[in-house]
């Protein structure tokens, strides 16, 4: 039972109702750093990193705020709470993990204006999921972005090449582009687990 | 202090949206009405104005190491101040725009004025700067949401134009938010060209 509902959670953060193609949640790093395909790779790995973590810590920061009757302070508590746990990480992978702080070290910072990892936090509380189904909400919508991110770098890759009217080169292609992935991407609504 | 300048870079030559490309997400998510357009754009002005005002007014006070700390702090408690308002007096707005009224912490245009503007000058250049930039921002998004609106319900703002079964209603999904948007900055850039190749 517990296994369906968290599947479910999962297709649905990933496929059905991915944070970028249906839900706008993350556009900015999505167009600003989606030109390569390893940089995106990168930036896709940090945020699934940073959305789980963000999602366990904010769960209990919620609870406390409900409990302290402080629920309209939620905003400026998430945003701190991320703004520190990204600081953090940043610290603790430079001094435990060089290489992989080598490799995420540039978009660290770049997270804590990610509206998908604040929406995640947001959507969790809206959604009334506890403490598991946030965790894998957070980690499987960081998944989704990746997945949505690599996808992405590596059509633009190609755009490079590609000849479009000289008013369209640069972003306007790139956001025709996203949209026609948008399109594909709505070939999955109505994907339920078959049991 | 040039307000004539400012407010030609707020509304074209330093449009948030379609030259600066910021504030990607709402500008895509919430253009599917009018109304909404509308409310998005006014709160993202109120709070962008506010903002930049306090910011500017502590900006010899706020030391430059933690300076995107207390920016995100100062911002945050001007959007929950918006965000509780709408609820008590717009709550169809509140309930329609959801998470994107919290999310309007993390807009990247409120941040990237803060840093780029407000923290070099003086409160009053600041708020000017803040109502130019947050007018042009909604005068983008209601560009988009009565493209959007009238292409795919065949209304705008409510009113019925032509009727729902002969619009596109593909363009109020998230396809039609990247494609609409797409377009214009298409069309930015191409007003761009023309006047630069006229000089």
């Amino acid at each position: 039972m517990e296994w369906t509902i968290l599947l479910d959670i999962a297709l649905g953060a990933i496929l059905v109702n991915n944070f970028i193609l249906a839900q706008f949640l993350g556009i900015c790093p999505f167009m600003g750093v989606s030109r390569k395909m390893d940089t995106s790779l990168g930036m896709g790995f940090a945020v699934i990193f940073v959305m789980g973590l963000a999602s366990a810590l904010c769960y209990p920061v919620n609870k406390l705020l409900l409990a302290l009757n402080l629920n309209y302070m939620q905003t400026v508590a998430f945003i701190l709470v991320i703004a520190a746990l990204v600081q953090f990480v940043e610290m603790f992978l430079k001094k435990a993990v060089p290489t992989l702080y080598q490799a995420l070290g540039v978009y660290l910072p770049l997270i804590t204006t990610n509206c998908a990892v604040l929406g995640v936090v947001l959507l969790n509380v809206q959604n009334n999921y506890n403490f598991i189904e946030s965790v894998v909400y957070g980690i499987t919508g960081g998944v989704g972005f990746l997945l949505a991110i690599v996808l992405f770098s590596s059509i633009r890759e190609r755009l490079e090449f590609s000849d479009p009217p000289k008013a369209f080169r640069g972003f306007p292609i790139a956001l025709i582009t996203a949209g026609l992935m948008a399109l594909c991407f709505m070939g999955f609504s109505g994907l339920q687990i078959p049991w | 202090m040039n307000v004539g300048k400012q407010i030609k870079e707020g509304f074209l030559t330093q449009n948030p949206v379609l030259v600066q490309l910021l504030g990607m997400c709402s500008t895509l998510a919430i253009t599917t009405t009018i109304s909404n357009g509308l409310g998005m754009g006014l709160s993202v002005m109120v709070i962008l104005t506010l903002s930049n005002i306090f910011i500017s007014l502590l900006r010899k006070i706020i030391p430059e190491q933690v300076r995107i700390a207390c920016y995100i702090v100062v911002i945050a408690g001007f959007v929950t101040m918006v965000d509780l308002l709408l609820q008590a007096f717009f709550p169809d707005i509140a309930e329609s725009l959801g998470v994107f009224i919290p999310l309007i912490v993390v807009n990247c245009i409120i941040l990237a004025r803060a840093e780029s503007f407000a923290s070099r000058n003086n409160p009053m250049a600041a708020a000017v700067d803040g109502i130019c930039q947050g007018l042009g921002y909604t005068l983008v998004l209601l560009a988009m949401s009565a493209i959007r609106e009238l292409l795919g319900s065949g209304a705008l703002s409510g009113n019925q134009i032509f009727p729902a079964e002969y619009s596109a209603s593909l363009i109020v999904q998230p396809v039609g938010g990247f494609l609409t948007l797409g377009c214009l900055i298409a069309l930015m850039q191409w007003i761009q060209r023309k006047v630069k190749g006229g000089k």
